[in-house]
C-alpha cells in the first residue's frame, strides 16, 4: 500500500513562501492499494494537484472518502478534473448527516449551485456514485477495505481505517479528543467521565493498532485551551492516540494555516521533546511525502 | 395485545417530527445558541429536561441511517457521540418547530404534565441511585421517568377528542387513565409511547419501562421499579398532574424493593424540594402547580 499526501494544511489554503516547505494545500490524501486501486481521502484543495497527475492514465476509478463536509475537506471537489472526463468512474462516500438528514449525495449539490459554481452537477460527464457510510461498515476497494469510524469533531467526522494485504493505516480527519463537559465539582462529571473513557476505548479498539497512523495535529498543547470544542487534537494528544493503540508510524498533519514552515518546525520539535520515548517513528506530513507500507 | 390501526400508527409516528417542544426550552435554547461561548453543559441541561427535545434527540442517534454500534440512552451519551455542536443544531432545528401551547384542544395542561415528567425522572434517579446502583444505571431511570408518558401528550396533540373522553372518564369514575385510554383509544398511552420508542430504536430496557409502567404482571426489572415507585410518590404528592388522579389502593401494588411504606421511602431521599422547585420553575409553573 502507498500512501501520498497532496494536502497537509488546515481550515483554509495557506499557499505563500512561508510554507513553500511544507505546503499551504487543504487535506487531501491518495492511497494505492497493493493492486493499484485508487482511495482518495477528503478533496481539499490538495485534490486540484492530484487530479492532474491523474490525466496521464484513463480512465480514471477513483473512491473518494470523505471524512467530513466542512469546506477544507471538500472544496477541491469540483475542481477534481476526472469528474468532467466520459468514461471515468467516481465513487464518493461520507457520512449521514443528522441535522440536514442527508446522505454524502449532497455534498456536490450543495457546492455546484449557480451562485457558487458555473458547471452543474448533471453536466458531469464522469459515472458518479454516492454511499452513505454506516459506522463500522467497511467497504472493499479492489484488495483494500475501508472501515468508516466515528470520531469527534463539530459535524459527523469519520475516521478510515484501511487494511491492504496485512498493512493498515488510519486516518482520524479531524479529531479532537473528548473532553469532559462538567466540572470535576459538578454533579455530573463522573457519570460524563465514565462515558468519555468508554467511548475512548471503543475509539482505540476500531482503530487498533496499525503501520501509520494520519492525524489531526493543529494545535500545540499550549495554544489548546483557547480553542477547546474547536474539534481539533494535539500533537501531545496524537502522540498519545498513537501509543494507546500502538501506531508503528505517526504522521501529524491539519497544520494550522498561520502556522510557516519554521514555526511548524519549531512547535513540532518542542513536542518531541516533551515525549523522548513516544514509541513509534513521527513524521510531519508535507506535499508529495510517500510512504510506502 | 392492544392495537392500533395501520393508519393511526403512521399518522401519530409521523406526527411527532412536528411536535413542538415546551416553552422554557425552546426559549433557551434560542437564548444561549446565540452566543458562541454558551457552555455545552448548560445547554445539555435545557435539553435534558424536555421530553420532547430528549425524544427527538434520541430517535435520531439511534436512527438505522447513522448505524450506531450501541444503544444511545441520555442526551449525554448524545454529546459524546455527536459532539455538542451537533446536539446544538438539533436543538435549534426542534426549537424552529415552535412552542407547545400550555392548554391544547384536549384541556390537557402539558406544563403540568411537564412538571410530572421532571419530578418522576428526578425521583427515579434518586431512587436507583439509593435502592438499586448496582443493578440499573440511575441516569437511565431518569429518561425513563421523563419519557414514560410521552404517550399521553401525543394524545394531547394529535387525538385530542378521545383524550378528553378518556380524561373525563377517569376523573369521574375513578378508573386509571390508561384504562379509560384504551376504552376510547383502543390503546393506552404506555403502548403508544413505547411503540414510538420501539419504532425509533431506543434500548430494550427503556421501550420495556414505557410500556410496562402500568402492567403489575410483568416480571419487574430495577429500572422498572423505580419508574413505578417514582411515579406513585410524585402522583400522591401531586408534583405536577398527569390526569391520572392517584387512587390509594394503588399501595398495595407498589414494587416490594422499597419496603411496604411509601412515605418512608420519601423520607429516605431526603429533602425532595429542591428537585421539584428546580422542575416548577422549568415547567415555568407556580406553587399551584
Amino acid at each position: 500500500m502507498k500512501v501520498k499526501m497532496w494536502g497537509v494544511r488546515g481550515s483554509i489554503p495557506a499557499p505563500g513562501p512561508r510554507t513553500v516547505r511544507y505546503g499551504g494545500n487543504t487535506t487531501c490524501i491518495e492511497v494505492r492499494s497493493d493492486d493499484d486501486s485508487l482511495v482518495i481521502l477528503d478533496a481539499g484543495t490538495g485534490i486540484f494537484p492530484l487530479a492532474q497527475s491523474l490525466l496521464a492514465r484513463l480512465p480514471v476509478q477513483a473512491n473518494i472518502f470523505i471524512t467530513h463536509t466542512h469546506w477544507d475537506h471538500i472544496q477541491g471537489l469540483p475542481f477534481f478534473v476526472p469528474l468532467y472526463i466520459p468514461g471515468n468512474q467516481v465513487c464518493i462516500h461520507g457520512a449521514f448527516d443528522l441535522v440536514s438528514m442527508q446522505g454524502i449525495e449532497q455534498v456536490m449539490n450543495v457546492q455546484l449551485q449557480y451562485s457558487y459554481f458555473p458547471i452543474r452537477e448533471a453536466e458531469l460527464k464522469a459515472g458518479i456514485e454516492y454511499v452513505t457510510l454506516t459506522i463500522g461498515e467497511s467497504v472493499n476497494i479492489g484488495d483494500a477495505r475501508v472501515t468508516p469510524v466515528l470520531l469527534n469533531h463539530p459535524v459527523t467526522d469519520l475516521g478510515y481505517r484501511i487494511e491492504c494485504n496485512g498493512k493498515s493505516l488510519f486516518f482520524t480527519g479531524d479529531h479532537e479528543p473528548w473532553l469532559n463537559i462538567y466540572a470535576p465539582e459538578d454533579d455530573e462529571y463522573a457519570e460524563y467521565q465514565a462515558m468519555v473513557e468508554q467511548r475512548q476505548a471503543e475509539l482505540d479498539a476500531a482503530i487498533g493498532p496499525v503501520d501509520l497512523l494520519i492525524v489531526d495535529t493543529a494545535y500545540t498543547q499550549a495554544e489548546y485551551p483557547q480553542k477547546i470544542g474547536w474539534g481539533h487534537g494535539t500533537y501531545d494528544t496524537a502522540i498519545a492516540m498513537a501509543r494507546r493503540i500502538g501506531a508503528k508510524r505517526l504522521l501529524c498533519t491539519h497544520h494550522e494555516p498561520t502556522r510557516s514552515d519554521d514555526d511548524l518546525e519549531k512547535v513540532f520539535a518542542e513536542a518531541l521533546a516533551r515525549h523522548p520515548d513516544p514509541g513509534c517513528e513521527i513524521l510531519l506530513a508535507s506535499e508529495g511525502l510517500e510512504i510506502v507500507l | 395485545m392492544p392495537q392500533l390501526s395501520p393508519e393511526l400508527e403512521r399518522r401519530l409516528t409521523t406526527a411527532v417530527d412536528r411536535m413542538p417542544a415546551f416553552p422554557k426550552s425552546v426559549q433557551t435554547v434560542l437564548e444561549m445558541t446565540r452566543n458562541i461561548n454558551c457552555l455545552p453543559k448548560s445547554l445539555v441541561g435545557v435539553i435534558e429536561k424536555d421530553p420532547v427535545m430528549t425524544m427527538k434527540i434520541l430517535r435520531v442517534i439511534n436512527s438505522a441511517y447513522y448505524g450506531l454500534p450501541n444503544k444511545i440512552s441520555s442526551v449525554g451519551q448524545s454529546v459524546v457521540y455527536l459532539g455538542i455542536n451537533t446536539i446544538k443544531n438539533l436543538a435549534l432545528s426542534f426549537a424552529a418547530v415552535g412552542i407547545l401551547p400550555r392548554f391544547n384542544t384536549a384541556g390537557f395542561d402539558v406544563q403540568r404534565y411537564l412538571l410530572h415528567s421532571l419530578t418522576v425522572g428526578s425521583v427515579a434517579r434518586l431512587l436507583c441511585e439509593k435502592y438499586a446502583r448496582s443493578e440499573a444505571d440511575p441516569g437511565d431511570c431518569y429518561v425513563a421517568g421523563l419519557l414514560h408518558d410521552f404517550g399521553k401528550v401525543v394524545f394531547a396533540q394529535y387525538m385530542s377528542a378521545e383524550f378528553i373522553q378518556a380524561l373525563g372518564i377517569a376523573t369521574d369514575s375513578g378508573k386509571p387513565l390508561h384504562v379509560a385510554e384504551t376504552e376510547v383509544i383502543g390503546a393506552d398511552h404506555a403502548y403508544v409511547g413505547a411503540l414510538l420508542a420501539k419504532k425509533w430504536q431506543f434500548g430494550a430496557a427503556l421501550v420495556d419501562c414505557i410500556r410496562d409502567h402500568h402492567a403489575l404482571d410483568v416480571e419487574p426489572t430495577p429500572m422498572l421499579d423505580c419508574l413505578r415507585m417514582a411515579d406513585a410518590i410524585c402522583r400522591k404528592h401531586a408534583f405536577g398532574d398527569s390526569g391520572n388522579p392517584w387512587r390509594d389502593e394503588e399501595l398495595a401494588q407498589l414494587p416490594t424493593r422499597f419496603g411496604a411504606d411509601l412515605e418512608a421511602v420519601v423520607a429516605a431521599l431526603g429533602d425532595l424540594n429542591k428537585h421539584v422547585e428546580d422542575a416548577r420553575a422549568f415547567a415555568q409553573i407556580g406553587t399551584e402547580g
